[in-house]
């Protein structure tokens, strides 16, 4: 019998899981892939938003701004990458430039601190590479960008460390109620739980629905991304919006915690299996992005992908219990700014179970996570040190990005370790350079074999069904 | 800080026939860094044959043709260090390597040679759109699996790129029980040595869909499939002509990028074309004391023509350590690549200081035939031949004789260019 089950590994349910792993209680998290942050977590713009987009009043706004404001310390704690580099929205014409304003004034309304309007020179001033025909920005200091998967993976370390059960490949299909909680049937078991939060993402209606409630839907709205070579890193320092329309924010421009370029996402209704990146979708997002920053070099795009909004039917996040079902929590419709609220969201969470189960903090417990150094980023001191301590430290595994056989061992045995391709290149960038893992996945598939003590066939690019090799040669 | 006479970046061929030149001129503080775990860089996974026609008059296996400069390089007794990777070289010549055993070597060399080779382009450079299972490889990636790994990645095959790799892994892929559906090559023609056409494809009765490319990924989990199109005269895919091809791997063999981070990262000047460093007739980079050859300068397709290029930048490495070479030369006369020619390396040409093997290497831009293969300065042809054929896939070269050097004196240009047929050929003045 657990105490907490929580649906999905995003960063929603793994912050909130953190969170919960301080007490004295049984907490599970089950995810239907082969990793944590699978969903939308993985694929999105990576921004840290200041809080001026949302209405007034909503949740979004209020734990957006929240959210924000408490990134400092989380990053810190969890030791990843985030950095306030400040966010312009920038407008080409006297229309834009109203909305602009009309967004300066919603920050107000929300509490957003330091803003700025600033003129066409000004922003060219402190972004040279943006284009001549900008005429005015909203500058705001207090956005920034993060690691998103690093930030989950972080998350679910430590809550994995501090006891919580991380149920990978588990898909919940169906939930019934119980005199004292409810059951909850996956693919692979059946588990009895008191209180269980539905961080299900773009599925959160599916779950909810599973337990008979039907008051909200979520559905599916694409962004394709195309992301560029660090040669690229630098063409801007900021994130520079455009000014949002009814869909989304419009294209943007941001250098990313890794030192990359990220131009995106389009905004169009889809399925919500789909994530295919389109011909038309990518042409958009290039066009998009030269109108702000006419001088990137395309020809440096090393990848695309596209990311699932969870478009919610109430306008805002569903963030309460289900009506008439105790103990069932949802944390629906979170689309952006999701990741930005996703501290203040698991605080709420925290807040809103403690009405149900008690919650006794455990001794010696915190939710600090021991920093996961990167060879590439270490001093030649540090990494002297290392290599005397582990030899495997001094050994290049993915020469794009100087990923050491060592820190790849070590994420593999971490506490949510990796277990396939893709789950190492989150934790460590190692494919995620140049050559997009042409060099390195061979090496790593070997280790993954090794360390995980698997037959080379069944280490799998991201879960069940990604097999990578399917037999030995004649 | 460590200091050595030579450091030569990388152990394929052309460090291995850049260390030997150097030593056969009196250099005996050499030390080759290689990444991999043996000499002998990308050839140690080129198991088929074709090596050596033209420096050894047969036909060896790519690891036979390392074997054979590791062999030589052993015999002098040059020191090398494996499993052992540059991170970081400075324009004072300052290398920052790391490895298991000695942890951060940091060593400052008289002379460097750049001798990186080359890496695979991929997807993203393509930016192929659709889904992003697993079961896409590059060809490299897919070769060392094969070849290296001994396990197998996939069952039925199509391979986007019709370059020397993606051929030779058509055929690997099939002799290991895999079948291979099609070769698919944007461009009219293929981007590969005629002789593996038919040694890979055509035994094997696999397709060469010309004039065709990859326009979706299908598939979730592992690659389901790919849809296929047929490209206009601008390479735009001609919706009409898109058919779904079943198949659970993909195969990427759509060209090599020098490897040149490290030569970025020192400020040596790059060329934007090969993606290599510009280069003078000694090899030698922007950076006195730097050379380079090999894949790092421009992509090859046959290890011979690495192997000339490498000695040429030994010689001359040895000859700078020497003090032979001086810097203080005059103006270079700078090579042009012409009409119907891609690049043309070296970059400049010091006249006094052409060696024996000096060549001009080139690629052309398109498929002529019958057309005449032209060296001018000015108007004063240097060398004028009538070529059958001339494709990008194959490199051409052709020698800088004495004759020409003496021709070439007191111009500031010199130009490689095709004409075609029939146009005012004009005559050398002798
Ligand atoms: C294009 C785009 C751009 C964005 N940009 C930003 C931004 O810049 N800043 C920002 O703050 N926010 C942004 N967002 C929003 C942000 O990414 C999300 O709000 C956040 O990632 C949501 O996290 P989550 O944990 O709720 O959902 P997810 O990450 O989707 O997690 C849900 C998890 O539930 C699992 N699951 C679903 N069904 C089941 C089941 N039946 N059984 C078991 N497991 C299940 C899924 O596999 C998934 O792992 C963006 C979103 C998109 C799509
Ligand atoms: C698949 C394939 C098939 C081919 N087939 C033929 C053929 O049939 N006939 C033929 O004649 N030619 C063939 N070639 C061409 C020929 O093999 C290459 O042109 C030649 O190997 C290039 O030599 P290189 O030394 O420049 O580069 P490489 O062989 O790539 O060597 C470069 C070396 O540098 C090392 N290195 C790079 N960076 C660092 C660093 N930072 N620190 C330490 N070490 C580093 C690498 O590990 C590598 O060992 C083929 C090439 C390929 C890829």
């Amino acid at each position: 019998m657990y105490d907490v089950a929580i649906i999905g590994a995003g960063v929603i349910g793994t912050l909130t899981a953190r969170l919960l792993s301080l007490y004295d209680l049984q907490v599970c998290i089950i995810e239907k892939d082969g990793d944590v942050a699978m969903g939308t977590t993985k694929a999105n713009s990576a921004i840290i938003h200041a809080g001026y987009d949302a209405k007034p009043g909503s949740l979004k706004a209020k734990l957006n701004v929240k959210g924000n404001a408490m990134m400092e310390q989380v990053a810190k704690d969890l030791a990843v990458h985030f950095k306030r580099i400040g966010s312009f929205v920038v407008a080409f014409n006297d229309e834009e430039m109203a909305r602009v304003k009309e967004l300066y004034q919603r920050g107000l309304d929300n509490g957003v601190p330091e803003m700025k309007i600033i003129n066409g020179n000004e922003v060219r001033e402190m972004e040279p590479n943006l284009s001549e025909d900008i005429i005015g920005a909203l500058y705001a200091p207090t956005a920034g960008i993060i690691g998103p998967y690093e930030l989950t993976v972080a998350a679910a370390e430590v809550a994995v460390r501090n006891g919580v059960e991380l149920k990978l490949e588990h898909e919940v299909e169906s939930i019934s109620e119980e005199e004292d909680g409810y059951r909850i049937q996956t693919n692979q078991d059946s588990i009895q739980t008191k209180v269980v939060i539905n961080a299900a993402g773009i599925f959160a209606d599916a779950i909810a629905e599973m337990v008979g409630d039907h008051s909200f839907e979520v559905h599916a709205r694409k962004g394709e991304y195309m992301l560029l070579d660090k040669s690229q890193g630098n063409t801007v320092s900021r994130v520079i919006f455009q000014p949002p329309s009814k869909v989304g924010k419009g294209i943007l421009v941001t250098p990313t915690v890794d030192g990359n370029l990220l131009v995106g996402p389009t905004a169009d209704e889809s399925q919500k299996e789909d994530l295919a990146t389109t011909q038309k979708g990518l042409e958009k997002v290039l066009r998009g992005a030269k109108r702000s920053v006419p001088s990137f070099n395309e020809r440096e795009v090393i990848r695309s992908f596209a990311g699932l909004r969870a478009v919610g039917s109430t306008g805002d996040f569903v963030i309460e219990e289900a009506d008439g079902l105790k103990g069932f929590y949802h944390a629906a419709g979170i689309e952006s700014p999701g990741l930005s609220a996703a501290p203040a969201i698991a605080e709420e969470l925290l807040r809103k179970i403690g009405d149900v189960i008690e919650l006794n903090k455990v001794e010696n417990l915190n939710l600090l996570r021991k920093p996961f150094k990167r060879f590439s980023e270490l001093t030649n001191e540090e990494r002297r040190e290392l290599i005397k301590k582990d030899p495997r430290y001094g050994k290049i595994v993915c020469r794009c990005e100087k990923v050491t056989e060592g820190e790849i061992i070590e994420c593999i045995h971490r506490p949510a370790g990796a277990t396939n391709l893709d789950a190492v290149k989150r934790r460590t960038r190692a494919g995620m350079g140049r050559c997009q893992g042409g060099f390195c996945s061979p090496r790593v598939v070997d280790l993954l074999a090794k360390e995980l003590d698997l037959p080379m066939e069944e280490v799998t690019k991201q879960g069940s069904g990604s097999y990578l090799l399917v037999g030995k040669t004649k | 800080m460590e200091q050595r006479e030579l450091v030569i970046i990388g152990g394929g061929p052309a460090g291995l026939a850049a260390a030997v030149e150097a030593y056969d001129q009196g250099i005996r503080d050499i030390l080759i860094i290689e990444r991999d775990s043996e000499l002998g860089g990308i050839l140690q996974q080129c198991i088929h044959n074709g090596f050596g026609l033209h420096i050894f008059g047969e036909e060896l296996t790519g690891p036979e043709y390392a074997w054979r400069f590791i062999e030589e390089v052993k015999e002098r007794g040059i020191d090398y260090k494996l499993n052992t990777m540059v991170l970081d070289i400075s324009e004072k010549r300052e290398v920052l390597a790391v490895n298991e055993e000695d942890g951060l070597l940091e060593i400052e060399a008289k002379a460097l040679v750049l001798a990186m080779g080359c890496r695979e382009r991929t997807r993203g450079a393509l930016n192929i759109p659709g889904m992003r299972p697993a079961g896409i490889y590059t060809a490299g990636a897919a070769q060392r699996f094969v070849n290296m790994e001994g396990y197998l990645p996939g069952k039925k095959v199509v391979i986007l790129g019709s370059g020397d790799i993606g051929l030779i892994m058509a055929r690997r892929m099939t002799l290991e029980g895999a079948k291979v559906e099609m070769v698919c090559e944007l461009l009219p023609y293929s981007g590969g040595l005629t002789r593996n056409i038919v040694q890979c494809l055509e035994d094997f009765d696999i397709p060469l869909k010309l004039e065709h490319t990859v326009t979706q990924i299908h598939g979730k989990d592992r690659l389901e499939g790919i849809t296929i199109a047929q490209v206009d005269a601008h390479r735009k895919p001609i919706k009409s002509t898109e058919c779904f091809v079943e198949c659970d791997t993909l195969l990427l063999s759509v060209g090599l990028i020098p490897e040149n981070e490290l030569s970025r990262e020192a400020g040596i000047n790059m060329d934007h074309i090969t993606s290599g460093p510009v280069v003078n007739e000694s090899m030698e980079t922007s950076i006195e004391g730097v050379f380079a050859c090999g894949n790092v300068v421009h992509v090859h397709d046959l290890v011979d023509f690495v192997t000339d290029e490498s000695r040429v930048a030994g010689r001359c490495a040895a000859s700078y350590l020497r003090g032979k070479h001086s810097s203080e030369q005059e103006d270079p006369i700078v090579t042009k690549a012409g009409e119907g020619i891609r690049y043309v390396i070296p970059h400049h040409i010091r006249h006094q200081l052409l060696q024996k093997e000096n060549k001009l290497f080139f690629r052309v831009l398109d498929i002529y035939s019958d057309v005449k293969l032209v060296v001018r300065c000015d108007d004063q042809i240097l060398y004028s031949k009538k070529k059958r054929k001339l494709a990008p896939g194959e490199m051409e070269s052709i020698p800088i004789t004495d004759q020409m050097i003496v021709n070439m004196e007191g111009y500031s240009e010199v130009t490689v260019e095709i004409q075609q047929s029939g146009l005012g050929v004009r005559e050398c003045k002798k």
